[in-house]
């Protein structure tokens, strides 16, 4: 039995964001940091390995210095890292890096008991549509936004969130699960973990190591094989600076009622 | 690599909405998305059909055509009772390669999300993620940029037509699917231009509803389909609704919302905000921190990764204002902030700011908008 988890590094959302002229993003000056859903799945496959004793490795699709967070991942309990990298797939969106991912998987290989984990959704583009993808190129079923897990002789029984509060869905391996941040709560690296990281496996598969596969084509990976264009990207702009007001007047508050009430909002 | 969906673009017409119904009962956001596709069908000089799925659904067409819908795309059968990703997406995939349409919208809840990728990989097409403005007619995409954008003029002069793979494509036809993305740092236009349908999710909450007209005529087509009971493998054990009443934020008014500036006292924070929302009958809500921290449950999360509002006044107490935060909440209609740090980004969206402790700040609202509201 083997746990495959899907994991991505991202630029960190939450503090400063450095916007280009032109209205890119500039990576350069982020800091990057594990997405945090993927935090979520990568626990997952760790308390499976706990329990079964079972192999977990982690996968990634990125430029080459993705291999640190690969180190990140076994520092914190995985076995083996796959690096996905190449000039081939750059500039692919869902549909293409489900392409490829799908084929990184099928070069890793996985068996009837095999369950593929991934986060819900990256904090970068924030779209949830590469797990599910994966799931239907390699033909597997998924259940996304699992909230609770449990895998018992091949069948997987997950809690699957709604909005107005869930599901209970069952299926067999090997499957693919999406994890939400109620599925658990992540582990930190160990120390034995930091020691032992880089003499672990970590194997990278480029556009030759894949080229085989028929998911890999010319017009299915990369810029080519992305069936979405991106026409503009932009920044909105600021809203205007609105009155400002001290809170320890007495005054503050019946003057902005009077102004709510003249604008009839209330 | 020719598919059936990028030889003859042409063929594919008609703007499609994905009515997710749960139980029986549609969503609010299958009517925002109906009036929204509405507008893109009338633009498109196509028709409107809404596709509804499900056991004996039928009598739920009449409700979407009330928004605008000309024709309803009924597929019953006792298989699409609960929905699954597998009887869905085969039963969606089905009727898309028989019909053609050129524009697929589905509402952004978990269920559009968990379908809508499914349902893109296997029809070979696009899809873009939890859009938050359409468009397909140029010029009002450009009035758009103008509003919503810091462009230049004569970068928006250049939109009729976009660099595909190195040639130039003129995009009069094309949907333009606008989302937020790096947390609602930037935006971005999305062009599906070389595969049908163009796809997208739509965020709940964000297309405005159209006045319910009961009069509009409609007709219903059934299109065949095929499904077993051996092609679901996740089967549904049970649906559970939450026992306790989830609040709804994005049809709210008045929403009041918390952020960690009431970590000294969580218990005084959350009540000083609840008795505001009461005061003012409007809902509770929260920043990612307080939501994060188990301080108030998700279904209050305003924000990017929670629910996007515009109530008429919003008002945010001790919320710094992240961008995350504001992407969920900076079009309300008048935002209201009170924040201790007088350089805390809040300020630079909101209509009045307030300086001060919001244990002290808050106390004064509720006692003048209750005078308020007894002077009314």
């Amino acid at each position: 039995m083997k746990a495959i988890v899907c994991v991505k590094q991202v630029p960190d959302t939450s503090g400063k964001v450095a916007v280009n002229p032109d209205g890119t993003l500039d990576r350069a000056s982020m800091a990057t940091i594990i997405n945090p859903d993927d935090k979520s799945a990568i626990e997952a496959a760790l308390r499976l390995k706990d329990a079964t004793g079972c192999k977990v490795v982690a996968v990634t699709m990125g430029p080459p210095p993705a291999e640190g967070m690969l180190r990140e991942l076994i520092a914190m309990g995985a076995d083996e890292g796959v690096l996905i990298s190449g000039r081939e797939f750059g500039g692919s969106d869902t549909f293409a890096t489900s392409q490829i991912i799908a084929a990184g998987i099928k070069a890793i290989g996985f068996d009837a008991e095999d369950i593929i984990f991934c986060g819900r959704q990256a904090i970068d583009g924030d779209t949830a549509q590469v797990g599910p993808q994966i799931a239907e190129k390699l033909g597997l079923p998924q259940i996304s936004y699992v909230a609770d897990l449990k895998v018992e002789d091949g069948v997987v029984t997950c809690k699957r969130l709604l909005e107005d509060g869930y599901m209970t869905l069952q299926t067999k391996t090997p499957c693919l699960l999406t994890c939400v941040k109620e599925l658990n709560d992540p582990r930190y690296m160990s120390v034995s973990g930091v020691v032992d990281c880089y003499s672990k496996p970590m194997t990278v598969l480029d556009y030759n190591a894949l080229k085989d596969d028929p998911l890999i084509e010319v017009d299915t990976i990369g810029l080519k094989g992305s069936p979405t264009n991106i026409l503009t990207s932009f920044t909105p702009p600021l809203k205007g600076a609105g009155t400002m007001f001290d809170g320890t007047d007495k005054e503050t508050i019946p003057t902005v009622i009077a102004k709510l009430h003249a604008k009839h909002l209330i | 690599m020719s598919v059936f969906n990028n030889t003859d673009l042409a063929a594919f017409k008609n703007v499609w909405v994905f009515c997710e119904q749960r139980q029986g009962k549609l969503m609010p956001t299958d009517f925002e998305l109906i009036s929204e596709g509405r507008r893109l069908a009338d633009e498109l000089g196509v028709k409107l059909c809404g596709l509804l799925l499900g056991d004996k659904v039928e009598g739920l067409a009449a409700e979407l055509a009330g928004y605008g819908a000309d024709e309803i795309i009924v597929c019953d059968h006792p298989l699409l009772k609960d929905y699954t990703t597998d009887a869905y997406a085969s039963v969606i995939c089905q009727v898309v390669e028989e019909l053609k349409p050129e524009v697929v919208l589905i509402g952004a809840t978990n269920i559009g999300r968990d379908l809508g990728p499914r349902c893109a990989a296997r029809l070979h097409t696009g899809l873009c993620a939890d859009c938050t403005h359409l468009d397909v007619d140029v010029d009002i995409y450009k009035d758009f940029l103008r509003e919503a954008s810091t462009l230049p003029e004569a970068r928006i002069a250049t939109m009729n037509t976009a660099k595909v793979l190195g040639k130039d494509h003129d995009v009069s036809r094309d949907l333009k699917m606008t989302r937020p993305a790096f947390g609602g740092h930037l935006m971005a236009s999305i062009i599906c231009p070389r595969f049908r349908p163009a796809m997208a999710t739509v965020r709940p909450g964000v297309m405005k509803k159209a006045a319910f007209d009961a009069s509009r005529k409609f007709e219903i087509v059934k299109p065949n389909f095929t499904l077993a009971e051996s092609d679901i493998a996740v089967k549904v054990l049970e649906t559970v609704k939450a026992a306790k009443q989830l609040v709804d934020l994005t049809g709210a008014e008045i929403v009041v919302s918390v952020g960690r500036g009431i970590s000294k006292d969580v218990d005084k924070g959350i009540a000083l905000a609840q008795e505001l929302a009461d005061v003012l009958g409007g809902v509770l809500g929260g920043s990612r921190a307080v939501i994060d921290s188990g301080w108030l449950s998700a279904d209050h999360q305003v924000g990017q990764t929670g629910k996007t509002v515009h109530p008429k006044i919003y008002i945010a107490l001790g919320i710094s204002g992240a961008i995350q935060h504001k992407a969920g909440m900076q079009d309300s209609e008048c935002i209201i902030a009170v924040n201790k740090n007088d350089a805390a980004p809040i300020f630079e969206i909101a209509d009045y700011g307030i300086v001060g402790d919001l244990f002290k700040v808050a106390p004064m609202m509720i006692e003048q908008f209750k005078a308020f509201k007894a002077e009314k």
